[in-house]
C-alpha cells in the first residue's frame, strides 16, 4: 500500500511538472501568445482596451504579478478550465478535446494490442530458433520499418492502398455523409474501416520493439536450467516453448508496456496527422497551424494525463503480479 | 524497474573496452568482426561522405528553381524535381547536411546530460539521487514527442526563431532522461566494486572517480544511448519539420516532405516528391540502430549468433 501511496504521489509530481511547462515555456519566449494572436488583430485597429482584455483572457496581464498568474492557471486546470481556442473560436479547449480523445484511445488500443501480441508471437518463433535463416532475415527487415518515420509510412500506405488500389478510406475517422454516430452498424463497419490503415501505420512502426525484446529475452531465457530440465522430462517441444520458455521471457515486454505506451501515443499523434482522423493528434496539427496555443497546451495536458495514468494503472498491475515489487 | 533488462543487456558494457585493449586497441577489429556494426558504420559513413562532398555531386543549388513545375525523375535530375523546380538530388544531398548536423548536435548534448544526471545521482546517493531521479523519471514519464511538439510550436511564435537551432535545443531538452536512467543504473552496480573504494582510499575527488574511474567503464551503455538519442533526433527532426515548425525555406529531409505534403504531390501521383527523403531517414536510422545491436551482441555474449550452448536435440537425446 505504501508502495502505491508513493507511487501516485510521483505521478502528481509529474502531472505537476507538465502544467508547469506549459506555463512557464511560453512566457520565457521572447513574444508571448497573446502579442501573436494581437497582431493578427491589428489590422482590424483594435483599441487599448481591446489589447487588456485580450491579455487578461491568456492569463499574460502584466499588471498582475507573476505567482498570481500561476496560481490562476493551475486553478483554471483544476476546473477543467483550458482557455478558449482561437483557431476554432468560440469553441472551449475542454470541449474540442472531449471530442477528440476517444478517437485517440481507440487507435492506440487497437494498435498496441495488436503489436503485442503479433511482436511478441514472432520473437517468440524466432528466438525459439535462434540462428535459423529467419532469425537473421526478420530482425533486420522489423528494423528497417520501424526506422521509417510514422507519417512518412502513414503517406506510403494512403498512397498505395488509398489512392491507388482504393482499398480503403483514408480521410476522417467514419464516413461524415453515410453514417450517423452511434451504435448502429453502419457507422460501426464505418469507424472499422477508417482505422484499418492508421493501425496498420503504427503496428508496422512499433512491431520491430516487441519482436526483439522478445527475442532477446527467448533466447536468454533458453539457456537457463529448467528448460533444459523441462526438455529432459522429455515434454513436446511446443509446451517447452510455450509454458516454460516464452512464459517467462514475456515479463520484460509487459514491464515495457508503459514506456512504450508513450511510443505509441507520439506515432499516432503523427498518423493521425497524416490520415485526418479525429483524434488528439489531429487537434494538436490544427493548434499548431494556427497558433492556437491555448489548444495546443490542452492537447499536451490530456495526453500527459492519459499517459500517467495509463503508466500508474501498469504499475498497478505488475504490483500485483509480483510480490517483489510491492516490498522493495 | 522495466530497465532492468536494459542493464541486464549492458552488465557487461566494459567487454568491449576490454576487447579492444586486449586485440591492440584497434576500433577498426570490432567493426570487422561483427557483421551488424559493419555494415550499420558503413551505411553512416556513406550518408557522411555524401553530406560533405555535395558540392561535388550536383551542379545545382537545392533552394533555386531551375525549371518549371515538378518533373519525373531524368537523366538530368534523377530524383525529379519539387514542385517549385528545385532540383531534388540536391535537396537531398544538402538535406542531409542539415540532417545529421541536427540529429548530431542534440545527441551530443543530450548524451552530456545524460552522464551528467546518470553519473552524479548514482554516485553521490541520498538526497542528490533523490532530487535528480525524480528529474529524470519525470521527464521519462512525460510522452516525448508532444512534449517536444509543444516546446517547438511556443518556441516559433515568431518567425526569427524558427530555425534549425532552436529544433536542435528542444530535441536536447526532451531526449536525455531514458539514457539518463540506464547510465544511473550501471552505475550502481560499477561504484559499489573494488576498485571505486581502492580510489577512494587513496583520496581521489569525487569529480575524478566518477569521470576518469567510472566513466571509461560505461562506454559501451554511453555509445548506445548515445546512438539511441542520435536516432530519435534525426526522427523527431523530420517530423517537427513535417508539421511546418522548421525553417521551411530550408533544404531539409523535413522540409521536402512537409512541401510534398503541402503540394498534396501524393494525391496527383508525384512519389519522386517523397520516396528518396524518406528512404533516406529509414536507411540512416537502420544502420544506426544496427551498430547498436553490433554493440550489445559484444557486449553481451548471450545475444550472438552462435552455436546454441543447449540443442534442442541433443537435450532430447539425453532424455530418452
Amino acid at each position: 500500500m505504501r508502495h502505491i501511496l508513493r507511487r501516485a504521489g510521483f505521478y502528481l509530481i509529474a502531472l505537476w511538472a507538465a502544467a508547469t511547462f506549459n506555463f512557464i515555456i511560453p512566457r520565457l519566449m521572447p513574444g508571448d501568445p497573446a502579442e501573436a494572436y494581437i497582431a493578427r488583430l491589428r489590422a482590424q485597429q483594435i483599441t487599448r482596451e481591446q489589447i487588456e482584455a485580450i491579455r487578461q483572457e491568456f492569463g499574460v496581464d502584466p499588471n498582475v504579478p507573476i505567482w498570481k498568474q500561476y496560481f490562476d492557471y493551475l486553478n483554471g486546470i483544476l476546473h477543467g478550465h483550458l482557455g478558449i481556442s482561437v483557431s476554432q473560436f468560440p469553441m472551449q479547449v475542454t470541449d474540442i478535446l472531449r471530442q477528440s480523445l476517444p478517437w485517440t484511445v481507440g487507435l492506440v488500443g487497437a494498435a498496441l494490442i495488436v503489436s503485442f501480441c503479433l511482436g511478441s508471437l514472432i520473437g517468440m518463433l524466432i528466438g525459439w530458433k535462434r540462428g535459423s535463416w529467419y532469425d537473421t532475415i526478420v530482425p533486420p527487415i522489423l528494423t528497417f520499418f520501424s526506422a521509417i518515420p510514422y507519417f512518412w509510412m502513414a503517406l506510403a500506405l494512403v498512397y498505395v492502398f488509398g489512392v491507388g488500389l482504393s482499398w480503403f478510406p483514408t480521410d476522417s475517422g467514419y464516413d461524415v455523409y453515410s453514417a450517423t454516430p452511434g451504435w448502429n452498424f453502419d457507422f460501426i463497419s464505418s469507424v472499422v474501416q477508417h482505422a484499418i490503415l492508421p493501425v496498420i501505420t503504427l503496428v508496422i512502426g512499433t512491431l520491430a520493439g516487441w519482436v526483439l525484446i522478445m527475442r532477446n529475452m527467448m533466447v536468454t531465457t533458453l539457456s537457463e536450467d529448467y528448460v533444459l530440465m523441462a526438455q529432459a522430462k522429455g515434454l513436446s517441444q511446443r509446451r517447452v516453448m510455450l509454458n516454460y520458455a516464452a512464459r517467462n521471457a514475456i515479463l520484460p515486454s509487459i514491464t515495457s508496456f508503459s514506456i512504450s505506451l508513450g511510443l505509441v501515443v507520439s506515432g499516432s499523434l503523427l498518423t493521425e496527422m497524416v490520415f485526418n482522423y479525429p483524434g488528439i493528434g489531429f487537434a494538436l496539427f490544427r493548434g499548431v497551424q494556427g497558433n492556437d496555443y491555448a489548444l495546443v497546451e490542452g492537447c499536451f495536458l490530456v495526453i500527459a494525463l492519459a499517459v500517467l495514468i495509463a503508466n500508474f494503472l501498469s504499475e498497478l498491475a505488475y504490483a500485483f503480479l509480483d510480490p517483489r515489487v510491492r516490498r522493495s | 524497474m522495466h530497465i532492468t533488462n536494459v542493464t541486464n543487456q549492458h552488465s557487461a558494457s566494459s567487454a568491449i573496452l576490454s576487447q579492444a585493449k586486449g586485440r591492440g586497441s584497434s576500433m577498426l577489429r570490432i567493426i570487422a568482426s561483427n557483421p551488424k556494426i559493419a555494415i550499420g558504420v558503413g551505411v553512416v559513413a556513406f550518408f557522411v561522405l555524401i553530406a560533405l562532398a555535395a558540392p561535388l555531386l550536383t551542379p545545382y543549388d537545392p533552394t533555386a528553381s531551375i525549371v518549371t513545375g515538378s518533373l519525373p525523375p531524368s537523366s538530368e535530375h534523377i530524383f525529379g524535381t519539387t514542385g517549385l523546380g528545385q532540383d531534388m538530388f540536391a535537396q537531398i544531398v544538402y538535406g542531409a547536411r542539415i540532417s545529421l548536423l541536427i540529429g548530431f548536435c542534440a545527441a551530443i548534448g543530450s548524451t552530456l546530460l545524460q552522464v551528467f544526471f546518470g553519473l552524479t545521482s548514482a554516485y553521490f546517493g541520498g538526497l542528490v539521487d533523490d532530487v535528480l531521479s525524480l528529474i529524470i523519471n519525470v521527464f521519462l514519464v512525460l510522452p516525448g514527442l508532444p512534449l517536444t511538439i509543444v516546446l517547438a510550436s511556443l518556441a516559433s511564435t515568431n518567425a526569427a526563431n524558427k530555425n534549425e537551432f532552436v529544433i536542435a535545443l528542444v530535441l536536447l531538452f526532451t531526449s536525455w532522461s531514458y539514457g539518463a536512467r540506464v547510465l544511473r543504473a550501471q552505475t550502481l552496480s560499477l561504484k559499489e566494486r573494488e576498485f571505486i573504494a581502492a580510489a577512494r582510499a587513496s583520496g581521489e575527488t569525487s569529480l575524478r572517480i566518477i569521470f576518469a574511474e567510472i566513466l571509461p567503464n560505461e562506454v559501451a551503455l554511453v555509445a548506445t544511448t548515445f546512438i539511441g538519442t542520435f536516432v530519435y533526433a534525426i526522427g523527431a527532426e523530420v517530423a517537427l519539420e513535417f508539421l511546418g515548425l522548421g525553417d521551411t525555406s530550408q533544404a531539409s529531409w523535413g522540409e521536402i516532405l512537409y512541401w510534398a505534403q503541402n503540394n498534396a504531390a501524393l494525391i496527383v501521383g508525384k512519389w519522386w516528391q517523397f520516396v528518396p527523403a524518406g528512404l533516406c531517414v529509414a536507411v540512416l536510422c537502420a544502420g544506426l540502430t544496427f551498430i547498436n545491436f553490433g554493440i550489445d551482441e559484444i557486449s553481451n555474449p548471450r545475444l550472438r549468433n552462435e552455436k546454441p550452448p543447449k540443442d534442442p536435440k541433443q537435450t532430447k537425446r539425453v532424455a530418452a
